[in-house]
């Protein structure tokens, strides 16, 4: 059985929640260039100009790229043969959140309860979903998640007569009634089918695939590519101003459901795709 | 080509803009997001007076990230407008004139826009490092204990935004989107 060091936890997911919210991805920065060369509006190319820079700048002096430092989100795959020593998962994400936000000078955007709102002063806690794999790895996935694209976020119980139709329709009325609250160019997170819960998750943990990159399976990618094209015919555009360029990408994950359901989950991410992984 | 202008507004500024306007803004503007309102709200509801003299003023949607040494602010880009939604008609009424964010406003914030003759701002969402560069200096007004949320002063010096809804009672979010918009075969279908 494989051992690992909370210690070592803690600085990977500090690390992690810097990183994220420093150092755009290589795959965003792609799709804003590719999108620039397809845009029409002016306004809509100057927006997407001063992402690049943005990111740039963010980069080069480690600050954070947007304001919206997120809720720090995690999905852990541990291996069933693996073994944390001196402390629990839990708390050790926890810790690493904490340090990183405040090494980082990332703003603090969690209050400790939805009704009485008070600030918890250090960005935890962290969601943290696990999923127990095989083997002895441990590989964390984390996203500084933006409220704005995520207020803007909705599930449906649809019926399964709704079928296909039903789902494309929900997914462009989000991102229709999403428009410039969302920040676009967004990126559009799609879980189809499993039960209410597992629907959300879906949506969520699409998120985490890089841009550009089109889903294993051909009917699912087919489902995107179409989808991608019918988001941006919209018009929403950079900032909701107008344009093109509505979405950046679009991710959909499905799983087995009830004879009688049909969950669709919309989760919208801002033009900050923060997502990061690491292997330990 | 931008058109550079100057915070607190004028009459003549806020007429003269309209809806699609790139702008340029310099002068000083103040921070507040939603905690900030709703005590703003409650004082006035109080009988007593806001935290600064609101008239011909701009209000920026900001929680800024804390500045690192050496910085005057951290990021800084503009948060979804449409939570002040309840709170912005009020101070319309009390002299407010200029709000930037992003994100839609409701029908009563765009009613209060044309009656009381001011305008909103959309800064580009996302963009908080750019942006804190036109931030020259930041001074502590009031709710300090709101951290990110409390209300600053701030000197900005040519801070990039776009007009979205102007005096006329023009929305860039609605006419923007149709100039875009190509109707699939699927529109009929709906």
């Amino acid at each position: 059985m494989k051992e690992v060091q909370y210690g070592d936890i803690v600085l990977k997911v500090a690390e992690l929640c810097k990183e994220a919210n420093t150092n755009l991805g290589e795959d965003v920065l792609e799709a804003f260039r590719l999108a620039l060369r397809k845009e029409e509006s002016d306004t809509g190319r100057d927006v997407l100009n001063d992402l690049i820079l943005n990111a740039e700048i963010a980069r080069n002096e480690q600050v954070p790229m947007c304001q919206d430092t997120g809720m720090a989100v995690f999905i852990i795959e541990l291996g069933q043969d693996c073994r944390i020593v001196g402390g629990s998962l839990n708390d050790a994400v926890n810790e690493g959140v904490r340090r990183g936000y405040g090494e980082g000078y990332l703003r603090n955007s969690i209050v400790g309860h939805p009704l009485t709102r008070k600030n918890t002063g250090d960005n935890t806690p962290a969601v943290i979903h696990l999923e127990l794999v095989a083997g002895d790895g441990l590989k964390i996935h984390m996203t500084a998640k933006g409220a704005g694209s995520e207020n803007m976020s909705r599930l449906q119980m649809l019926k399964p007569s709704d079928g296909l139709d039903g789902v494309k329709r929900f997914i462009l009325e989000t991102v229709k009634a999403a428009g410039p609250n969302a920040c676009p160019p967004m990126v559009v997170g799609v879980g189809i089918g499993g039960s209410f819960e597992r629907c959300a998750y879906l949506a969520k943990k699409s998120l985490f695939r890089p841009l550009g990159e089109r889903h294993p399976q051909p009917e699912i990618a087919k489902l995107e590519e179409e989808m991608i094209e019918e988001i941006n015919r919209l018009g929403i555009g950079p900032q909701g101003m107008g344009g093109r360029t509505t979405a950046l990408d679009i991710k959909v994950e499905t799983a087995a459901c009830h004879i009688a359901s049909l969950p669709v989950a919309v989760n919208i991410n801002c033009h900050a795709s923060r997502h990061k992984e690491a292997v330990l | 080509m931008a058109i550079r202008i100057t915070a607190p507004l004028s009459e003549e500024t806020i007429a003269s803009l309209k809806s699609g306007d790139r702008v340029l803004i310099s002068g000083t503007v103040y921070t507040a997001r939603d905690a900030a309102h709703k005590r703003m709200t409650e004082q006035l509801e109080q009988g007593r007076e806001l935290p600064f003299d609101i008239r011909n003023q701009v209000i920026y949607y900001v929680g800024p990230t804390p500045a690192k040494q050496g910085m005057v602010i951290g990021s800084a880009g503009p948060t979804t407008s449409g939570r002040m939604d309840k709170y912005a008609p009020k101070l319309m009424e009390l002299g407010l004139k200029g709000m930037i964010g992003k994100g839609y406003r409701n029908a009563d914030v765009r009613e209060a826009i044309v009656r009381h003759k001011a305008v909103y701002f959309a800064a580009i969402g996302g963009s908080g490092a750019l942006l804190s560069r036109t931030v020259k200096s930041v001074e502590l007004v009031a709710y300090e204990d709101l951290g990110p949320e409390a209300i600053r002063k701030l000197a900005i010096e040519d801070f990039p935004a776009v007009v979205i809804n102007d005096i006329h009672g023009n929305d860039l979010y609605e006419s923007g989107v149709q100039n875009y918009r190509i109707q699939s075969d699927s529109d009929s279908a709906h």
